[in-house]
């Protein structure tokens, strides 16, 4: 039967609700064949228009910020514009409104998403490769760890930062990312290891090279897609994430787009919408472009399966 | 590093082997490469847990000298807890939060959407699918004002409404009168692909030949549909009801942008109300104590959630 557990998804709960670690699936399996014809084209045609009722309700607030962010007179209401403009792009496409933000994101969601892979890669090694009693126990605290809604309580991360002297440090909340996205990523990437048959690196054994050496020259070339599959689900799940730099980065000149976007039109009075989407659009093009990226890599089912299989 | 270039893997006698120094010195070698995982995650995860079970019984503030200085409490923020009317009515919020857009509405919209993928034809599939999911690749911040501006009082919602129904019938400012009903119907609108996905895979591992079977037999499609396929998913469901569930209990971003709790508290599920405690009124101990209850809610479903998946770990 189907097998289809989402530990990919897991990390959602870990990370707050961000786009973490899509569980790479097309919905385009062929379907079923059908009996009876005439049957089937009636299903079909009704299919496809409950189909196109819910892209409509989808479609829409989607729309909203296209068409605002080149719409001179962007209102809260979805309109096509009359005199489409890039005003609205080059009035945000400032230093201080867009490209420091940009940068603080790639910063932390790029170290965020560079720690945990390293550190994930070396975790999985002897996960995957010695039998030990500690393992089960090991995983079973990474599968607990991977669905606790851990940035649900960020108030006592708040205080346990303060007491540490952490906060307002770049370096704390990549950390502090990092750690709530490795339960996701070590079980991942355990099971995209266990798929590397054990018999090359035998072979190296018996060449008198280290398991570190093994994992460095053959275990990690081979799995490349993999990582790379884990490494883009951290950083987009980072890029998203408002709730975590916004407790944890209290000066603007660290603070990462999420947060940025938040105080710089979440708190004025009138509220430029224009500009609100069309920094939107610059701040959401390269996850959106990051996710078809995971799809060609992943192809298809890959990632979901490697997540999954145990 | 060290593991010996004997240690053929899997070698379950040698690593488990105690009492000689030998064997130890391989274990700990073997483990070595766990120490950065098991360091962070003591420190940032373990960290965060112990330290909110510690801090919701001190009084700490968020500035004054109750800030450095915070007394041990014991017990009191869980008393003023439970005799608060406002956290009885955060937690309902919090439990209809999530029945209403994870158990019901992200799960049975998932499924129904997968259904009719596999049902339509031609290039709408691909084209909805698409959408379904860009709401759910998009960063939370941006899919959050795009939802703001949908419900506003001036938005595309009372727009149509005001087009359908005529005159009076777009006038409802959706985000101050039903600020419930908008932040789950926002979160349906978000999370939906992910349940969509699953179910669209767990769907496509159903073997035809026995919907046939029965259809040969005689099944109505939705005799084929409630005693065939859904029987057969019940672990696919299973687990995506849970986590689901998890994520949805962690949601804050979406509420907190579109109506920040309010108006008053009467949108603030349970993260909502320990922020607001902590940073509006700068009652950290007491916001430290909700948070706890929340963990303590997440572990519980997550403890399912680990049980059900006893089987890929051994």
């Amino acid at each position: 039967m189907a097998d289809t557990r989402p530990t990919a998804g897991a990390s959602a709960g870990a990370a707050g609700r961000t786009p973490a670690a899509p569980p790479v699936v097309v919905p385009d399996a062929p379907p079923a064949p059908r009996l009876t014809s005439p049957q089937r084209r009636g299903t079909s045609v009704a299919a496809n228009l409950a189909l196109a009722v819910v892209g409509v309700a989808f479609l829409v607030p989607l729309a909203w910020i296209l068409l605002a962010s080149v719409d001179p007179d962007a209102t809260v209401s979805v309109s096509v514009p009359t005199r489409p403009t890039l005003e609205h792009f080059s009035t945000v496409l400032t230093y201080d409104l867009t490209f420091l933000p940009l940068w603080n994101s790639l910063v932390v969601s790029g170290g965020a998403a560079l720690v945990t892979v390293v550190v994930a890669t070396l975790a999985a090694y002897p996960l995957s490769r010695y039998r030990m009693r500690f393992n089960r126990s090991f995983m079973y605290v990474i599968l607990f760890g991977s669905c606790l809604p851990i940035t649900a309580i960020m108030v006592p991360v708040y205080a346990l930062f303060v007491a540490l002297g952490m906060l307002d440090s770049l370096l704390g909340t990549v950390l502090f990312l990092a750690a709530t996205s490795l339960p996701m990523a070590v079980w991942m990437l355990k099971n995209f290891m266990d798929g590397v048959p054990v018999s090359l690196e035998e072979a190296a054994w018996v060449d008198g090279a280290s398991a570190m050496s093994a994992l460095r020259r053959i275990v990690v070339p081979l799995m490349r897609p993999g990582i790379a599959v884990v490494f883009i689900f951290v950083f987009t799940q980072a890029w998203g994430n408002f709730f975590v730099p916004f407790v944890l980065l209290l000066d603007p000149a660290k603070q990462p787009a999420a947060v940025s976007i938040f105080t710089f039109f979440g708190t004025q009075g009138a509220i430029a919408y224009g500009q609100l989407a069309a920094f939107s659009v610059l701040y959401a093009t390269p996850v959106l472009a990051l996710y078809l990226l995971v799809q060609r890599l992943a192809g298809g089912s890959f990632a979901l399966a490697g997540s999954v299989k145990g | 590093m060290s593991a010996p270039a004997g240690a053929t893997a899997p070698a379950p006698a040698r690593a488990t082997g105690r009492g000689d120094g030998g064997g130890r010195l391989v274990l700990l070698a073997r483990l070595a490469p766990l120490a950065p995982t098991v360091a962070l995650m003591l420190v940032f995860l373990a960290g965060p847990i112990a330290y909110a079970l510690y801090g919701s019984l001190t009084n700490t503030a968020l500035s004054g000298y109750r800030a450095a200085d915070p007394e041990f409490v014991g017990l009191d923020n869980y008393s003023t807890l439970v005799s608060s009317g406002e956290f009885w009515q955060s937690a309902w919020l919090t439990l209809l939060f999530v029945l209403a857009s994870a158990v019901v509405g992200q799960n049975v919209l998932g499924m129904v959407v997968a259904l009719l993928l596999r049902a339509a034809r031609g290039p709408l599939r691909s084209l909805v699918s698409g959408l379904v999911v860009t709401a759910w690749v998009l960063p939370e911040i941006v899919a959050a004002f795009a939802l703001y501006a949908f419900f506003s009082g001036d938005g595309t919602l009372n727009a149509v409404l005001g087009l359908v129904g005529g005159e009076g019938a777009g006038g409802t400012a959706w985000l101050v009168t039903f600020p419930m009903t908008a932040v789950i119907l926002a979160n349906v609108w978000r999370g939906t692909a992910f349940s969509m996905m699953v179910y669209g895979a767990a769907l496509a591992e159903v073997p035809p030949d026995l919907a046939e079977a029965a259809a040969l037999d005689g099944a109505s499609g939705r005799q084929r549909f409630f005693r065939i396929t859904l029987p057969l998913l019940r672990r696919s469901i299973g687990t995506n009801l849970m986590l689901t569930t998890l994520q949805t209990l962690g949601v804050f971003t979406l509420i907190w942008v579109m109506t920040g709790g309010g108006p008053g508290t009467s949108s603030s599920t349970l993260p909502v109300l320990a922020f607001q405690e902590a940073f509006r009124f700068g009652q950290v101990g007491y916001g430290t104590a909700i948070a706890v209850v929340t963990l303590v809610v997440g572990a519980l479903f997550a403890t399912v959630y680990v049980r059900v998946l006893k089987p890929e770990v051994d």
